[in-house]
């Protein structure tokens, strides 16, 4: 942990008594990491405190990423807008209205290098929420890297490329399963061997439990769609100790405090044996699933909304009780609109308040020995297990997606939930319990119409600008490589140099591949 | 006894956070009514051909993304144009207040906001299709 220079070395309680590192025994930092992967935990390292954010235009996130490195923040997380992760440019038919709404708009590597302008990428470690066009976006964030004098081999961050989880339960695919399992699988190949330090993957199940699984499911999806990624890495030609330290894991932190926390240890303990047994990993940071988290936005409610200062501010400390090595704390407001400057604020106080002030960070797996935590993580783990070994049977995440098997049981199990909600099994306060009339107003943020004008102009402007003879070779030779065998991230990074849109490259790669409709079931 | 309410739940825009629309559907469907699910990414075009093919007397349009005053309006043109008045629109997901008073006023039916209870929306439904009779 950084401590200032009033902060003891040893930590103590407020009356004074000395605090070991960790209490009891096996220690954190020892296989199979249910009690966490680092011995000393967050006296060494604190968590990262990483907001996710972007809206409206480059510029406009841009001054936001300022303000929020200027308030301590210590890394970036990119929310793109839905035109962007569905791979149409602005001024395609169906981003009509969706313009910069959901999060910022990048259609070129002009917006990208707005966006970080000013932002150095060899000292801010960046997140980007992207999935099916990830290949793009992190092309263009090396491009960036490029024209800032930064090498490949100092960026820090994280992709999200995770494309089962959008097939189980986000829904922003464009390709069919195999073909994007391919690019997913160029990701990896590409940043093993050129951006070592970089994770090109996180492996989410913060989406599934949104859709509204329950946390065994998001712990079982998500750790067999880490399986399947771990599969298609060997299959490129891979050595498992490669890639599988750069693998790195997104959950969600839901309102019941103690499963979740039984949730990410057992999670620690179920990947430290699958990579150990199942894939014969020896380097010791193949076994340790590090992973973010953050707070559940489905639990936040419209109703009484500063009711969501205090979910989200429990759901906080079970995400740090369970040793994450990173956290989003949401806003008080997002359930109605993005977050106001105010609430993003306000969130990212709630982390520093549990760092500096409650004193948890001060010894590792602090519930490590309860009887109740201990037996609930052997419970999750086992029910885990179980829905690990169906889909195995199935023949994997693929077929198992292709019969709807996830999405079946995620859509019966936010069904069930629903109807707790509303015969007040589940209680839910301001919502279902001690509701008032009279709600108090938020200001929330607006995302104005002008975004949406100034985005369609940008990119018809850059269309005009560039070289087209170039920009058309490097599409054409990237449509090559994608009905070839090569890996096409060293195309699509020409592409994006020389000002292919992020519609362009995604309609080119959607030439090869084809689209994708699911079969909705209810 | 009353032949079965027909409604067309849909997902218009390119969101895919279908939750919602799917537990709706549910609970419609256990209400007694006939539903059909349109599936993700329906343009407006999409959603007034498939009501009139299915013949449904309820749109149920689920909106999580904001596109809400992209979209709603040009439903509502399209269901007008093809003298489709009489069905009844309502409107679910993020919409903030202010923005659900203009929806209204364009001829959406109801508004449901987050927290919405489902026995209300089916309540709704009933009595919005039986007032259109």
């Amino acid at each position: 942990m950084k401590r200032g220079a009033s902060e003891t070395a040893q930590p103590r309680t407020l009356s004074g008594i000395p605090l070991e590192s960790h209490y009891g025994s096996p220690a954190p930092g020892e296989y199979p990491y249910t009690r966490g992967i680092h011995a000393a935990m967050y006296r060494a390292k604190l968590w990262t405190m990483r907001q996710f954010s972007g809206f409206a235009t480059p510029e406009e996130t841009n001054a936001r990423y300022r303000y929020l490195l200027a308030q301590g923040q210590s890394g970036l997380s990119v929310a793109f807008d839905l035109p962007t992760l569905m791979g149409c440019d602005p001024d395609d038919a169906a981003a009509l209205g969706e313009v910069g709404k959901c999060g910022v708009s990048i259609a070129s590597l002009a917006d990208m290098e707005t966006l970080f302008d000013g932002i150095p990428l060899d000292k801010v470690s960046v997140s980007m929420t992207i999935n099916s066009p990830a290949p793009v976006l992190f092309a263009m964030y090396l491009a960036v890297a490029e024209k800032q004098g930064v090498p490949f081999e100092k960026l820090n961050g994280t992709l999200q490329n995770d494309i089962l989880k959008e097939y189980i339960a986000q829904k922003e695919f464009l390709y069919p399963p195999r073909p994007s399992m391919r690019l997913v699988t160029d990701v990896v190949e590409y940043a093993t061997r050129h951006v070592p330090k970089y994770n090109p993957i996180s492996i989410s199940g913060y989406h599934i439990r949104e859709a509204g699984s329950t946390a065994v499911q998001e712990l079982a999806f998500t750790l067999r769609d880490g399986i399947e990624y771990v599969e298609w890495a060997l299959e490129r030609g891979l050595a498992v100790d490669e890639f599988a330290p750069r693998l790195s894991f997104f959950f969600n932190a839901h309102s019941d405090f103690f499963e979740e926390i039984a949730k990410y240890r057992a999670a620690r303990r179920i990947w430290a044996r699958f990579m150990r047994e199942r894939f014969g990993a020896q380097d010791e940071k193949s076994w340790k699933l590090r992973f973010h988290t953050q707070t559940a936005g489905c639990s936040l409610t419209w109703q009484q909304p500063y009711n969501n200062v205090v979910r989200t501010a429990l759901q906080a400390l079970a995400g740090v009780m369970g040793g994450t090595q990173s956290l989003h704390t949401n806003s008080l407001d997002e359930a109605y609109a993005l977050p106001s400057e105010q609430a993003v604020t306000l969130a990212l106080r709630t982390q520093q308040i549990i760092a500096h002030e409650s004193g948890v960070a001060a010894v590792a797996d602090p519930l490590g020995g309860s009887h109740y935590v201990e037996a609930l993580t052997d419970e999750v783990e086992r029910q885990a297990l179980e829905y690990i070994q169906r889909i195995d049977e199935m023949g994997g995440m693929i077929p198992a997606i292709e019969r709807n098997f996830p999405q079946g049981e995620i859509a019966e199990a936010s069904y069930q939930y629903q109807k707790r909600v509303e015969s007040g099994e589940q209680v839910i306060v301001g919502v279902n319990r001690y509701t008032q009339d009279d709600e108090p107003k938020l200001e929330i943020l607006k995302i104005d119409q002008a975004a949406e004008q100034s985005q369609v102009e940008k990119v018809a402007g850059l269309r005009a600008r560039r070289d087209a003879t170039r920009t058309d070779a490097a599409l054409a030779a990237l449509r090559a490589a994608a009905e070839s065998h090569l890996n096409t991230m060293p195309l699509i990074l020409n592409a994006v140099r020389a000002y292919a849109t992020t519609g362009e490259i995604c309609r080119t790669l959607g030439g090869v591949f084809g689209g994708w409709q699911e079969r909705s079931v209810l | 006894m009353d032949p079965k309410i027909r409604v067309l739940v849909a997902k218009p825009g390119l969101d895919g956070h279908d939750r919602g629309a799917k537990v709706i559907a549910r609970a419609l469907r256990d209400a007694g009514m006939e539903v059909i699910y349109t599936g993700l990414r329906q343009t407006p075009e999409m959603i007034v051909n498939a009501a009139l093919q299915e013949d449904v007397q309820v749109i149920g349009l689920s909106i999580l993304s904001g596109a809400h005053n992209a979209i709603v309006p040009r439903v509502m043109a399209m269901l007008r144009e093809k003298e489709m008045d009489d069905v009844v629109v309502v409107v679910g997901g993020t919409v903030p207040d202010d923005d659900a008073v203009r929806l209204k006023e364009l001829g959406v039916a109801a508004v449901f906001q987050p927290g919405a209870a489902l026995d209300d929306i089916v309540a709704f439904v009933k009595s919005a299709v039986r007032a259109a009779v």
